[in-house]
């Protein structure tokens, strides 16, 4: 994975100390919350329902073990033993003191990370696929170029102070596992009829309160242009994109408003511009980059078997386990969701377990996923049984992967100043519902994902199940989504009526999933059968 | 009555108005009638508090009831992890909130 050169190691350490400055300036006056806000929110401080909160950035959520005993160290001696992954492939800390925030972003820097643009209106953390540079089907890996437009976004002056934040997610598969049509900016990398890896561009996605897929608006960008083309997408957005209205500043908003068609014209017009003002790095930094991310030393000829005599493990195999490019090896996912959990919630000594596991069975190398799960990207099917009861011993080996119990949840009310209604507490009714009798096996693949509030930090609208919280006079209330689909099908749920109470929520999940079962046919999902016979049975039967 | 809540500087931590000071317990708080936003900026001005803001609230049998359930949380913890609460030991506090 990339390594810091001397420009990272001095633009992070002096941002450190730029903030332990602006941090002793509050504390003594001399800077008014005001003015401070602004500063603290660029280091990723927040402040939260209970206590300032600090979101630390996991670059398109690629972590080595270092990295990751660190987060757990942090958890321990800053906040109160344990961290939360986020939909943005990020971790955050939910009790983080002021005074000690600059001590965090030091020891932070120790280990090449930061917390820097997990906030504010600029171009924020780039996800991207967990299984990146693992995965048997992919095109190329795509975190070298997630890895370029990083360096690009970060520090960029002319984009600091966007309408409004903007992600941007890469991809180079055909199973989208990152949600590329709901960024401000999704790349997929392809090839072309000559065989030539590129970048197709997909712009103006989002969630939010107006969710919008994103239309793609150039098939084939060559690579030695693939950061002028984002420059020409972000200068666009800059010039245009609405300031006076938070609500409509997202480039989706413009997008829509003057059509994809325009906004390409517009596009190609500044990327034409652009070719000639020397805007792209030279190609030799790109392959710097990748030689960064070349595989591992692989174990030619690793056993091609695994032993499944332990059903439990057998179980977990099968769900939690993908094909991976490498004979003699498999992609392992952990869930951060057990039956009854909080999702994305990891204990300081998990987390630092975690770390371990990599580092004695992944080739250091951890990821996390925009599910809220942890990824061992390379383990070696020879060892995956001992892995496995490792993580089971900790509480982290439960077999729910892409199953209704392994809910995406934000935060919401529990911890979370911008939501209306909680979402945990229902995350965990739902998986404890789920859990008994067989159901959640039975159903089998069914993505559900919570949001406290319109804002969507839990996806809501991308859910085969969505479950939105608003706040009816006062009274937490849930409206129930169908259809929705973040993945390479992406579709945007649909509500299916009037909201319900914190168990009638529940109840109503169930009969939406009696429904599917009483009317699949053969092989097919929750989603797919939701889409074969409309939404109507659903609304019938859980409004009977 | 009207009570004031905010955020302690060098913690964040939740804080309320008792009438002379901050405290961390919701049960303190006094009711400032019409006087909430020059205590605020008084107060903020000093530094023994930021994003301070009056709410209502209401003496019930179990003390001070702030009148959102945003401010309950906020009062009390996250109600899915008692033990990180005020009232550790009371694994149904999060009941309170509802």
């Amino acid at each position: 994975m990339y390594k810091y050169d001397q420009y990272d190691h001095a633009m992070v350490e002096a941002r450190v100390a730029e903030f332990r400055d602006q941090t002793r300036r509050r504390l003594d006056g001399s800077l008014t919350e005001e003015q401070f806000r602004p500063l603290r929110l660029m280091n990723g401080l927040y402040l939260q329902l209970h206590a300032y909160m600090l979101r630390v950035a996991v670059p398109y959520g690629t972590l080595n073990s270092r990295q990751m005993r660190m987060l757990g160290d942090i958890a321990d001696k800053y906040d109160r033993g344990y961290g939360h992954f986020t939909t943005r492939q990020n971790i955050q800390y939910n009790w983080i003191k002021l005074e000690d925030a600059p001590d965090i972003l030091a020891d932070l820097a120790t280990v090449e990370m930061h917390a820097i643009q997990t906030s504010g209106n600029c171009i924020r953390n780039i996800s991207s696929d967990q299984y990146a540079g693992a995965a048997a089907d992919e095109l190329v890996d795509p975190r070298p170029y997630a890895e370029l437009l990083r360096q690009w976004s970060s520090f960029h002056p002319e984009f600091t102070y966007l309408p409004r934040k903007f992600k941007i997610a890469v991809i180079a598969n055909e199973t989208d596992r990152a949600a590329m049509r709901l960024h401000d900016i999704g790349i997929k990398l392809v090839k072309n009829d000559a065989g030539e890896v590129g970048a197709r561009f997909y712009v103006g996605g989002g969630m939010g309160r107006t969710p919008m897929i994103a239309p793609m608006i150039r098939e084939f960008v060559p690579l030695d242009q693939l950061v002028t083309y984002a420059e020409a997408c972000l200068r666009v957005y800059n010039r245009y994109g609405r300031r006076d209205n938070k609500y409509k500043a997202r480039i989706k908003i413009l997008v829509h408003e003057i059509g994809a068609e325009e906004y390409t014209r517009q596009v190609e017009e500044e990327f034409a511009h652009l070719l000639g003002q020397g805007v792209e790095p030279p190609i030799a930094e790109l392959e710097r980059i990748m030689a960064f991310f070349a595989d591992p030393p692989f174990e030619a000829g690793a056993a091609g078997e695994i032993d499944r005599s332990d059903p439990d493990f057998a179980l977990w195999v099968d769900r939690n386990c993908h094909e991976h490019k490498q004979a003699g090896y498999v992609i392992a996912t952990v869930s951060l969701k057990p039956v009854g959990g909080i999702p994305g919630d990891a204990s300081a000594d998990q987390i630092r377990l975690m770390a371990d596991l990599a580092k004695e069975y992944s080739f250091d190398e951890l990821r996390v996923t925009h599910a809220q799960n942890i990824v061992f990207p390379h383990v070696r099917k020879a060892d995956l049984y001992t892995l496995w009861q490792k993580l089971d011993t900790a509480g982290l080996g439960t077999a729910n992967l892409d199953l209704i119990g392994d809910i995406i949840a934000c935060p919401g009310l529990d911890y979370c100043s911008l939501a209306n209604a909680r979402s945990i507490p229902i995350a965990q009714k739902i998986s404890e519902r789920f859990a008994q009798g067989g159901k959640e096996d039975a159903i089998g693949e069914l993505k559900l994902k919570i949001s406290g509030c319109i804002n969507a930090c839990g996806h809501h609208h991308a859910g085969h199940i969505g479950i939105l919280g608003v706040d009816k006079k006062g009274v937490e209330n849930y409206q129930l989504l169908l259809g929705g689909s973040e993945a390479e099908d992406t579709s945007l749920g649909r509500i299916t009526g009037p909201g319900f109470d914190e168990d009638g929520i529940v109840d109503a999940v169930e009969k939406a999933t009696d429904v599917y079962l009483a009317q699949r046919k053969d092989g097919e999902r929750f989603l797919d059968t939701y889409r074969r016979i409309g939404i109507d049975p659903f609304k019938e039967a859980i409004y009977e | 009555m009207k009570i004031l809540t905010g955020n302690d500087l060098k913690t964040g931590a939740v804080t309320w108005w008792d009438g002379s000071g901050w405290s961390l317990h919701v049960e303190d708080c006094a009711d400032v009638g019409d006087k909430g936003e020059d205590i605020i900026a008084r107060e903020q001005a000093a530094r023994r508090v930021f994003a301070a803001y009056v709410i209502d609230g209401e003496k019930t049998d179990g003390g001070i009831r702030p009148a959102h359930i945003k401010d309950r949380i906020r009062a009390l913890g996250p109600t899915v992890r008692p033990d990180l609460t005020l009232k550790p030991a009371d694994p149904e506090a999060g009941n309170w909130v509802i």
